[in-house]
């Protein structure tokens, strides 16, 4: 029998889908609660879930609270955060996880104001510690240059909330056998509670191929300043097949656009190949892509922080070696 | 009638000297010492939105920040820039606050200055870039909030309807005064302040605020009022391989594709 107060993640769907981080939470929630020995529950909100709420638990869930209203099919920024409060106000989640979507973030801190706890943003690591026989959950994030790494706790408030990024953790296996059960909860919304309202939620595709998920990923950073310029990068890229992506000095140069930043700020990758051109390897941004299969950085400077974390490391004058590379790449690929 | 506009704004250090910024290893604080600041970038897009709204519908614009002594620099560049009023709520028992510690005194000082239609914010900072303190403001002052705003379309003066970014696309939000909206950079492109303005600027006068003046709760600031806490500082340890080439470029990217080959990457 499971006691204690349950480990939550709030799983987000977007027209009636799951938002994949959503699941990789689930995978993480799920090595928590068993060290906690505790229940792995779920918040699903929206409208006509029970399809999203039987995958929940077939990824782990032990309960999928679901609250289901037509007006709640699309996000709404204030009652979802009221209805979230309200459920942690009364079930006492020990911990909350929250995936960092643009939605999760809006949510996330609104509904940490609201029962007065904690909230760890962009987490890279989650786990349990003890502290005098007390299990606390260890959040880690990334720190300032260099390649430190913090350890954020939330001693005395509850829950102990934390948002990870989508792609930072690894999606757990379906496993269709698992049993769960479902809670319907109907809270008492009335339409005066709706002070921001959505009125429409569109989606576009993506242009070329998205960064997160490309097969190989080739980024660029300030180094590519006094090299001349973003050029080779791109070069590189279309002769790998590859997608581009950048730091936020590329961002600032408008290089690459918001979307194709990679990083703490941006986005988490892990293709096969991640290759990093000029850029000196700020925690920060490596972050980003330490979960790649094979990491080939390529700087100047012999002792930039960046080849501490990839398997090759080739060093040289950015102006000399990009247009080599291309040659010799265009032979073999 | 004219609004009441709040813009809050951060002084940072500048992103092109983070590689610089260390951390105390016994004492677990970040060393920024000798690094130059700057306005948050996001925020001189709130600022910007919050002196076109005033040109739009009149009223007033008011910068609030907190932090040491040093942040009045930033609230000098927004005066430079043509807001009315600034506001440093400056205080040592507001150290070492986190997202929601800092949201609190920002809400006691706005409540403070009266009243208000519109709070401004940037989505993020660079420094922290949690986007945490906007939403927590929000609702600590018991308005609404939308984050990640790309485009504000006024109805009339009190109702608008605001485009904020998703993954992919985008939502439309309607919502009426008053409220907290987070900007992102699409939203505009900001002004640089003139040399009238520079001069003007130092005849504006900056407002201190320190936590009695402003009636904060106590146990909700500092270090002391943050719910989280910073545990340890530790090195992260790659299990990378960390092969070096280095040597004549072109022999260098021929071992390097080599072993790209042998690792089975291309």
């Amino acid at each position: 029998m499971k006691r204690g107060n349950p480990v939550w993640v709030w799983t987000e769907q977007r027209n009636n889908r799951l938002m994949e981080v959503g699941v990789e939470l689930l995978g993480k929630g799920l090595e928590l609660s068993e060290r906690l020995n505790v229940k792995l529950e779920t918040i699903l909100i929206g409208n006509q879930t029970r399809k999203l709420a039987d995958e929940l638990m077939a990824y782990g869930a032990d309960t999928v609270y679901m609250i289901e209203d037509p007006r709640l099919q699309t996000y709404q920024s204030d009652v979802y955060a009221n209805v979230l409060a309200d459920l942690i106000r009364e079930h006492s989640p020990e911990i909350l996880l929250i995936g960092a979507t643009n939605i999760g973030m809006d949510l996330a801190p609104r509904v940490a104001a609201k029962v007065e706890t904690g909230l760890t943003a962009h987490c890279v690591d989650l786990c349990i510690d003890e502290d005098n026989g007390i299990p606390y959950l260890a959040q880690v994030v990334p720190g300032w240059g260099g390649n430190l790494m913090v350890k954020i706790v939330c001693p005395e408030k509850r829950p102990q909330m934390a948002t990870v990024r989508p792609g930072v953790l690894e999606k757990p296996a379906r496993n269709e056998a698992r049993k769960g059960e479902i809670i319907k909860v109907t809270p008492d919304i009335k339409d005066g509670d709706f002070k921001v309202k959505t009125i429409e939620m569109v989606e576009e595709k993506a242009v070329g191929i998205p960064i997160e998920e490309a097969d190989t990923v080739v980024a660029g950073g300030w180094g590519l300043f006094s090299a001349g310029g973003f050029k080779p990068v791109e070069e590189l890229a279309e002769v790998l097949g590859a997608a581009v992506g950048g730091t936020r000095p590329a961002v600032d140069k408008e290089w690459i656009s918001d979307d194709q930043m990679i990083g703490q700020s941006g986005k988490t990758i892990n293709p096969k190949l991640f290759i990093s051109v000029g850029a000196s390897g700020a925690m920060h941004f490596t972050t980003g892509f330490l979960r790649s299969k094979v990491i080939m950085a390529i700087d100047q400077n012999p002792d930039a922080p960046i080849f501490k974390v990839s398997d090759i490391g080739l060093v040289g004058d950015l102006r000399e070696i990009l247009p080599y590379l291309i040659e010799e790449l265009k032979k073999v690929v | 009638m004219s609004l009441d506009i709040v813009v809050c704004i951060k002084q940072v250090p500048d992103p092109e000297y983070f590689s610089r910024i260390t951390i105390d290893p016994v004492k677990q604080t970040i060393r920024r010492d000798g690094i130059p600041t700057i306005i948050n970038p996001l925020d001189k897009h709130a600022l910007e939105e919050g002196l076109k709204i005033k040109e739009k519908f009149s009223g007033k614009v008011t910068a609030v920040t907190m932090g040491p002594p040093s942040a009045r620099e930033v609230l000098e560049e927004a005066l430079a820039l043509g807001i009315d009023d600034a506001v440093l709520l400056c205080d040592r028992a507001f150290a070492g606050a986190d997202t929601l510690a800092t949201a609190y005194p920002l809400a006691s000082g706005i409540k403070k200055l009266g009243n208000f239609d519109l709070i401004l914010c940037g989505n993020e900072t660079v420094d922290g870039a949690t986007g945490q303190v906007g939403p927590q403001l929000a609702e600590l002052l018991g308005i609404p909030h939308v984050t990640f705003v790309n485009e504000i379309e006024w109805t009339n003066e009190r109702d608008l309807i605001v485009k904020s970014t998703l993954e992919r696309g985008y939502m439309k939000l309607q919502v009426t005064l008053p409220v907290l909206l987070s900007v992102v950079k699409e939203i505009n492109e900001p002004r640089l302040p003139t040399v009238l303005g520079i001069m003007e600027a130092t005849e504006k006068e900056i407002k201190f605020f320190n936590a009695k003046d402003i009636d904060v709760r106590e146990g909700t600031i500092g270090l002391a009022g943050s719910p989280t806490r910073v545990a340890d500082v530790f090195e992260h340890k790659s299990k990378r391989k960390g092969e070096i080439i280095e040597g004549l470029p072109e022999d260098a990217v021929k071992r390097a594709v080599k072993r790209l080959r042998e690792l089975k990457a291309i």
